[in-house]
């Protein structure tokens, strides 16, 4: 998944005419951004094929799959026999599912009484909130870290973030998330309980809307410290060895005979160099952060997609599962792309003159 | 084709690999800590009986504190919370390893063939890959075990399927490499076939790497097993430490405060899996030290 092919890059490089570069950049970049694009499309159409086999193809009868454990009447079994198309071709019954889902339209959940799209859209937004916070900080903690920790490597403090982030890579998200829960939200010991068990807002916190955000605020604390331990780890882990790598360049012996402070050759030079790679990296994981929050999301019953595929998961409702599994994969699919595009406009050597 | 069996060289490789691995501490700690954890693991049946693991059968207080009899407390049928941890290694660990063989032959498999064939079929099975790395490997592992229904074995497919893809990318590159050694053109020139190629002269050169590989394939496969169990996709009559904690989690024990029940399993996990990562890392280290400045 390298996101810019080195040849392309010093070809761009090559050209002298600065009017011919501008042009053939403006053309380069459709290209790419088609080719990007296109292969992205790509991808989310083998999610689909992989989608309708687990949901479709895999369970022997669907329909009492789908219907697994609820009374469902004689009229609503022959629609959905007929909404899956059992009985048809299993190529024609793949298109209808592909057109259904472009259009919006991913199933109906016998659990919830609603349809799965209206589910996912009002359950995207907490499961964004939660992220997204929890995202920023790991960002901010890992870089910070990984860029000292590399800058010396083999100091105590490297030592340190390296053998912290190994055993949190060890720990289970959602025992993590447990013991976080039974020690500051249940109470423990010395420990009062501080702050809300689960859920996303409490009904009695009143205030106005100024208490509302103080309620979620407070709801969001004990899941986004759990995922941040988890995530940051990784990030520190990616800066590090993009710090590393940057040291032996001949770019910083020259800003050290400048005369710079040390402080200065990492903060103006290797910083920058090393940035490139690891903002591409973080990119490309942040779209399987939404998936990952599953468990997190399910101790603290934070009402977000994670949680909504647990519920799924119960039953099971196969129909909300493929529902969710489909929007995590287009996740993962847009933040792939977004990181190549990014990339492209960073580097100094591909971005358009 | 005679290949000579090369007895001294292999021997003495093995013999410095040995004297290497002895000189890393974190290595030796890790490789303890699995070893103590598997002798537990397979001598557990010698101490355990089924009358401990029976919650009709046991007669122990429900839910309680640590005591002289049971040294790290019940669970809510009244079984000792430090047996049920030692014989829920074997699950974990069970399902841990076979879902990394899985792992290893599928991965392996796909990587040799398209690092061997190159063209079409190269070219095809790594867009394969590069599609299934995007794939969300948490929703894919729980929709797969949904869909197959709760047990050990739907889990260790579904885990398999989450995971050959890095050991493909990995063989196919060490595969590249090794087939542009003169060996292979020699062997090629003597008229072997395309998995004559494979089986006797590229395998034995990827194998290091496969085993590596597997040691933290495991870890992440521990990983794997205990989330999903503790999502519910596990055999509910079975005891691991994933289900031990789905228990503790939808039985009350952490609205209670039952540190006793919650600690234990998570403490497992987290040193299992410490160990697999630290002999991995180590055997790693040692076979490409160009790493060592790095981890």
């Amino acid at each position: 998944m390298s996101a810019v092919d080195p040849v392309t890059v010093e070809a761009a490089g090559e050209v002298t005419s600065s009017d011919r570069r501008g042009r053939e950049e403006r053309s380069d970049f459709g290209t790419y951004l088609i080719g990007k694009i296109v292969s992205a499309a790509v991808s989310f159409l083998f999610t689909l094929i992989i989608g309708f086999t687990i949901f479709s193809i895999m369970p022997s009868d669907p329909v009492s799959a789908l219907t697994r454990g609820r009374p469902t009447s004689a009229a609503q079994i022959a629609e959905l026999k007929k909404q899956l198309g059992i009985g048809k071709p299993v190529w024609q019954r793949f298109f209808e599912f592909v057109h259904r889902t472009l259009t919006g339209d991913l199933g109906y959940s016998y659990q919830y009484h609603a349809t799965v799209s209206s589910l996912i859209g009002s359950r995207i937004w907490p499961t964004l909130l939660l992220t997204g916070s929890s995202t920023v900080i790991s960002i901010v903690i890992g870089l910070w870290l990984g860029i000292r920790s590399g800058w010396r490597h083999g100091s105590l403090l490297d030592r340190l973030s390296s053998g912290v982030s190994l055993t949190l890579w060890s720990v289970p998200t959602f025992w993590l998330g447990l013991i976080l829960l039974v020690v500051f939200s249940v109470g423990f010991g010395p420990i009062p309980s501080i702050f809300p068990a689960g859920g996303m807002s409490s009904p009695d916190f009143g205030g106005g809307a100024a208490g509302h955000v103080v309620d979620v605020a407070r709801h969001l604390v004990l899941p986004c410290l759990t995922l941040v331990l988890v995530v940051f780890a990784q990030y520190v882990t990616i800066m590090r060895s993009s710090i590393i790598d940057e040291l032996g360049s001949p770019y910083l012996l020259t800003a050290r005979a400048k005369g710079l402070r040390d402080d200065d050759v990492r903060r103006k030079h290797a910083v920058p160099n090393a940035l490139l790679p690891t903002v591409t990296i973080i990119f490309l994981q942040i779209g399987g952060l939404v998936g990952g929050a599953i468990t997190v999301e399910t101790v603290y019953s934070w009402p977000g997609l994670g949680y909504l595929t647990y519920n799924a998961l119960r039953i099971p409702d196969l129909q909300l599962l493929e529902g969710t599994f489909i929007i995590f994969s287009a996740s993962i699919i847009v933040m792939n792309l977004l990181a190549d595009l990014l990339y492209r406009f960073l580097d100094p050597r591909v971005r358009a003159t | 084709m005679t290949i000579r069996p090369a007895a001294p060289p292999r021997t003495e490789g093995l013999r410095r690999f040995v004297r290497a691995y002895l000189r890393m501490p974190t290595g030796i700690a890790g490789l303890v800590v699995l070893i103590a954890f598997v002798g537990l693991a397979l001598s557990a049946p010698l101490f355990i009986g089924a009358n401990d693991l029976d919650v009709t059968k046991v007669n122990g207080p429900t839910l309680a504190a640590p005591s002289a009899h049971y040294p790290l407390g019940t669970d809510q049928p009244g079984r000792s919370v430090l047996l049920l941890v030692i014989w829920g290694s074997r699950t974990s660990l069970a399902i841990g390893v076979v879902a990394t063989v899985l792992t290893m032959v599928v991965g392996a498999t796909i990587g040799m063939v398209a690092g061997h064939y190159g063209g079409l079929i190269g070219r095809g099975l790594m867009h394969l890959t590069d599609w299934f790395i995007a794939l969300p490997g948490l929703p894919l592992a729980i929709s797969l075990a949904a869909v197959l229904g709760q047990g050990a074995t739907s889990i260790t497919i579904a885990i398999a399927v989450t995971s050959w893809t890095g050991t493909a990318r990995l063989v196919r590159a060490q595969t590249l490499a090794v087939e542009a050694r003169p060996f292979v053109e020699r062997a090629r020139a003597l008229g072997a076939r395309n998995i004559q190629i494979m089986l006797r002269q590229v395998l034995p050169n990827v194998m290091p790497l496969i085993l590596v590989s597997s040691t933290l394939t495991v870890a992440g496969a521990i990983l794997s097993e205990t989330t999903l169990t503790f999502l519910g996709l596990g055999d509910p009559t079975d005891v691991s430490w994933g289900s031990m904690l789905n228990q503790a989690f939808n039985q009350g024990a952490v609205t209670g405060g039952a540190w006793w029940y919650l600690i234990p399993p998570g403490v497992a996990i987290v040193i299992v899996v410490l160990g697999f990562t630290l002999t991995g890392r180590a055997v790693e280290t040692i076979l490409n030290p160009r790493m060592a400045r790095k981890s």
